[in-house]
């Protein structure tokens, strides 16, 4: 039942009501196989999603990570080993040679949506 | 203003000294007679004159310091009258001054008493350089001497005769020990073989009836028929204040003499003031010199408009008497009804000390030292400020034993120590890294040097190296929580309770900057926890949890978590043990037993955790805290109910202590065992703090734990009765809640505290910071807070709501979640 509009060559569907979302934390999205964390970061006023697996030891768990921030750079931490992943660019913060895929995210009347490169679908 | 002066002594000059420090130039006109005719000297050092030093050396100021501030000093012209009614002084060479105010530092006299024969040539008084000088002329003919008097300044004349090449030496003292105002018997007679060994012959209980001779004296007789032979005798048997001017003018005086003074040093006369030891202040004259400077003090600030009075000095003192070191200090000697006394005496080293403490142990009221002095300043300082004293308080005196180290800290591991045993990195890797790489955060040595980038487990001890490194390496250092609070762990406490805060938010956003992260967010939620025991997923604080927090599960291997019951001390009723079996059939979990006697039912997925739950609690079961950084368990031995050896039943205080703690949030988790007799089968040693039974009552060991780095837990308190074993563990806990670092166990906390196990003893047991009562209140608050957080849940079903894995989808689980069969139940697949 996952609804998608598409805009340019990203597809948007809707994960959840922003309410659904806790302040200042995450929660995991499904879209079709895909794992998706999907963080409210209200203290900046922003959304962000990346893909839900730690690629530290391949765990579903960076949705229920903490989010914060180093200097100005928004990040999340896996509930796991603390492995810290940049949630602008999905870089790993650590200095491992990890990188998460991030998605877009827009909120409309109350609406969170995530957004997907039609190339992945 | 005119100000006179009579007496050039150490005190005189002392206020003059004060006194043109205190004022602008000019505002007093001073005038000074004395009636030596040298300027002041240094008469405490007066042996020394014997030991080389010149008449010169001795000055505390030349004549030209007088001149330099406009004082006129006339010396050698002592004040033969005062009039007090036109407030002038006659000199004795016929000068005559008004003065405005008048000060009195005439100082004292030796004390010469009435024995036939004193006036005989050869008998000297020990008192100013020209004493000296007479000696020294004397000495040289003279073989065999004598001082009457074995106080401390007898000592020094004794000294004295020595440095004249006089080996042949008695010290004649009336009363039966030496020193006797200052040391007690057991004191005296070691400083007495002491003085002996070098070569004095002391005789005490010894009254001198005659000194015989022609004119120059060759023999003493004492009351006992014996005598002596002598041809040199030095008289220093005390001192008498000098007095008789202050009495011609009417000024009031003590019996037994003495200038009597008020706080402010005034004599019966407003105008006119006595210091030092001429003046007789409630009935007590002060010979020492340190006295005389606070009288001065006080004189010169009263002139100058201040409030200073004098209430009294504290008399005691540290001296090297030939060469043998002497103190006595506060009260030397308390008697049995006001106090108790530990002595210690080396009659091979020559060395006695004795301490004299409050009858409740908790003060050190004075004592004495001989042969060894190397602690008065430190035992002053501790009577003085009335500082609360160790339990076993000889130890000031004895000094620490083998075996009461004060903790090992990381700096004492050698180099090759491994400290990340998952990267396989040593300590000399992390010093490295910081000295030579300048990696100053826990962070930057994750990256250069891969430790803690593991289980993470070596990070407190990555840090403490980081911090000893950088401190060693002369760097400031701050131990800040993270880049978001610059505050120590305990110093946001006392931020947070003092403003009331109960949201990380709010924390943040009075104290911290930008957005916190996964360090400061647990750091403050446990500390909130700590304050107010309020549910933990209240007021946005979820988030600021960690995960297992967060879910008030352990999180496992694959994202499914681990459920553990409270089973308090490990009793648990046949009918508890089904329900649990029952739970884990019906949602497939696998159990074990874990190493605090409880119940772990692993493999449940997020969102069976509040039916789990709800099935627990319907039998009785609550939250065992296993996710939480809180009291884990209270593990116990069966006891006195079953065991043949037990002395108290100790499950039953296991899960009283169990439950008066539970849900109790702290710096990191804290564990428990109570034993129930000497073989310790609940390893209660092992443990945060750790309960043995004894005959008498309990023993209670803290800042034990097991974990990279074992440690027993240490002997805190003796023979409790469970009552107080409560009290002293409240104390305990709050305190180490209140000032640990974030994620520091009890055990590297006493390492690294100060003082060790003797301080935190004094501050739990003794209550040396005064802090008890409100320790004891705040762990009463939270004990009283306590609820089950499960039932939090499972009675809120907007609380449910998070606990399922996909947002959008909450019946579903997580599909990536794999298990595998293992020995008739399952395990989850291995790390990819």
């Amino acid at each position: 039942m996952t609804i998608t509009e598409t805009e340019g060559r990203t597809s948007w569907f809707i994960a959840c009501k922003a309410e659904d979302v806790p302040v200042n934390g995450g929660v995991c999205v499904k879209y079709h196989d895909r794992q998706i964390a999907l963080f409210h970061f209200a203290r900046r006023g922003a959304w962000y999603a990346t893909q839900n697996e730690c690629p530290h030891r391949n765990q579903m768990a960076l949705s229920r990570g903490m989010i914060g921030s180093r200097d100005t750079e928004p990040k999340v931490a896996c509930p796991f080993h603390k492995k810290t992943f940049s949630l602008e660019t999905g870089e790993c913060l650590n200095g491992d040679d990890y990188q998460i895929k991030t998605y877009p995210v827009k909120i409309i009347s109350g609406l969170v949506y995530i957004g997907i490169d039609q190339d992945e679908n | 203003m005119k100000i006179v002066i009579i007496g050039n002594g150490m005190v005189g000059y002392k206020f003059c000294e004060k006194l043109i420090a205190k004022s602008s130039p000019l505002s007093f006109n001073i005038t000074i007679f004395g009636e030596e005719i040298r300027p002041a000297y240094d008469r405490v050092h007066l042996t020394e004159f014997f030991a080389g030093k010149t008449a010169e050396d001795l000055s505390l100021a030349p004549a030209d310091w007088y001149a330099e501030h406009h004082i006129q000093l006339f010396l050698g012209d002592p004040i033969k009258e005062i009039d007090r009614e036109k407030k002038l002084v006659h000199s004795v060479r016929g000068l005559s001054l008004e003065y405005d105010i008048l000060i009195l530092a005439t100082g004292s006299a030796a004390f010469v008493p009435p024995i036939p024969g004193v006036e005989k040539n050869g008998v000297f008084i020990y008192r100013t350089i020209e004493d000296l000088e007479l000696m020294k002329q004397w000495a040289r003919k003279s073989k065999r001497g004598a001082v009457i008097g074995g106080g401390l300044l007898g000592l020094e004349a004794a000294k004295a005769m020595l440095d004249l090449g006089i080996t042949d030496t008695h010290v004649i003292e009336f009363a039966p020990r030496l020193m006797p105002r200052q040391i007690d018997e057991a004191g005296s007679a070691i400083l007495k073989n002491k003085l002996e060994a070098l070569g004095l012959k002391i005789l005490t209980n010894t009254n001198t009836t005659e000194i015989q001779g022609d004119e120059s004296i060759r023999a003493m007789q004492f009351a006992d028929q014996s005598h002596i032979e002598v041809d040199m005798l030095v008289i220093s048997a005390g001192i008498k204040p000098r007095d008789e001017l202050a009495k011609l003018a009417g000024l009031e005086t003590g019996q037994r003499g003495g200038i009597v003074v008020n706080e402010r040093m005034q004599t019966s006369d407003p105008n006119i003031y006595a210091i030092g030891e001429c003046a007789l202040y409630k009935n007590m004259i002060y010979g020492l010199v340190a006295p005389g400077y606070e009288m001065a003090e006080v004189v010169a600030d009263h002139l100058v408009g201040g409030q200073k009075s004098f209430s009294g000095f504290d008399m005691s003192t540290k001296l090297k008497l030939i060469g043998v070191d002497v103190a006595s200090f506060g009260d030397p000697f308390v008697q049995a009804c006001d106090g108790r006394t530990v002595v210690l005496e080396d009659n091979m080293k020559g060395v006695y000390k004795r301490i004299n403490i409050s009858t409740d142990g908790k003060y050190l009221l004075g004592g004495i030292l001989i042969g060894d002095a190397d602690a008065y300043n430190m035992l002053l300082q501790t009577a003085k400020n009335k500082v609360i004293l160790p339990p076993n308080p000889e130890d000031i005196i004895l000094g620490s034993r083998a075996g009461e180290t004060s903790g090992d800290s990381v700096s004492a591991l050698p180099d090759d120590a491994i400290i990340c045993s998952c990267e396989t990195v040593t300590k000399e890797n992390i010093c490295k890294a910081v000295s030579l790489y300048n990696c100053e955060s826990v962070d930057e040595i994750k990256k250069c040097t891969k430790a803690g980038t593991g289980c993470g487990g070596c990070v407190p001890m990555v840090k403490d190296l980081m911090l000893h490194t950088m401190a060693a390496n002369g760097k400031y250092v701050r131990n800040t929580i993270c880049e978001h609070f610059h505050y120590s762990r305990q110093e946001l406490f006392d931020l947070i309770k003092i403003n009331q805060l109960k949201s990380y938010d709010d924390v943040l956003d009075m104290f911290g900057k930008n957005d916190g992260c996964e360090i400061c967010k647990p750091a403050v939620a446990s500390i909130l926890a700590s304050l107010w025991n309020e549910l933990i997923l209240d007021k946005g604080n979820a988030t600021a949890q960690d995960s297992n927090d967060r879910f008030l599960a352990n999180i496992q291997k694959g994202g499914t978590y681990s459920v553990v019951p409270r089973i308090p001390g490990g009793e648990i009723t046949p009918d508890k043990l089904i329900v649990i079996g029952e739970v884990a059939k019906e949602y497939h979990l696998y159990t074990k037993i874990t190493g605090g006697q409880r119940i772990d039912l692993f493999g449940a997925h997020l969102s069976d955790l509040p039916a789990i739950w709800k099935k627990l609690i319907e039998a009785g079961f609550e939250s065992g805290h296993a996710y939480g950084k809180a009291l884990r368990t209270v593990k116990s031995c069966v006891g006195s109910t079953w065991c043949r050896f037990g002395l108290h039943d100790s499950v039953s205080f296991a899960i009283q202590i169990e439950e008066r703690y539970r849900g109790l949030r702290a710096p990191h988790k804290i564990k428990s065992g109570v034993s129930g007799c000497i073989r310790e089968c609940a390893e209660a040693r092992a443990k945060d703090f750790g309960i043995i039974a004894t005959e008498k009552g309990w023993n209670l060991y803290v800042c034990g734990n097991g974990g990279s780095k074992p440690q027993h837990a240490l002997l805190f308190a003796t023979d409790l009765d469970s009552e107080t074993c409560i009290k002293y563990i409240d104390r305990f806990l709050m305190f180490y809640i209140k000032t640990a670092d974030p994620l520091m166990r009890t055990a590297p906390w006493l390492n690294k505290m100060e003082g060790g196990i003797t301080y935190l003893q004094n501050v739990i047991i003794n209550d040396s910071l005064g802090i008890a009562t409100e320790l004891e209140k705040e762990m009463q608050l939270l004990v009283d807070n306590y609820k089950c957080e499960w039932k939090e849940v499972v009675d809120n079903p907007e609380l449910q709501k998070k606990f399922n894995h996909f947002v959008n989808a909450p019946n579903e689980k997580d599909p990536s979640v794999q298990f595998e069969p293992m020995r008739e139940q399952k395990k989850v697949a291995d790390w990819r």
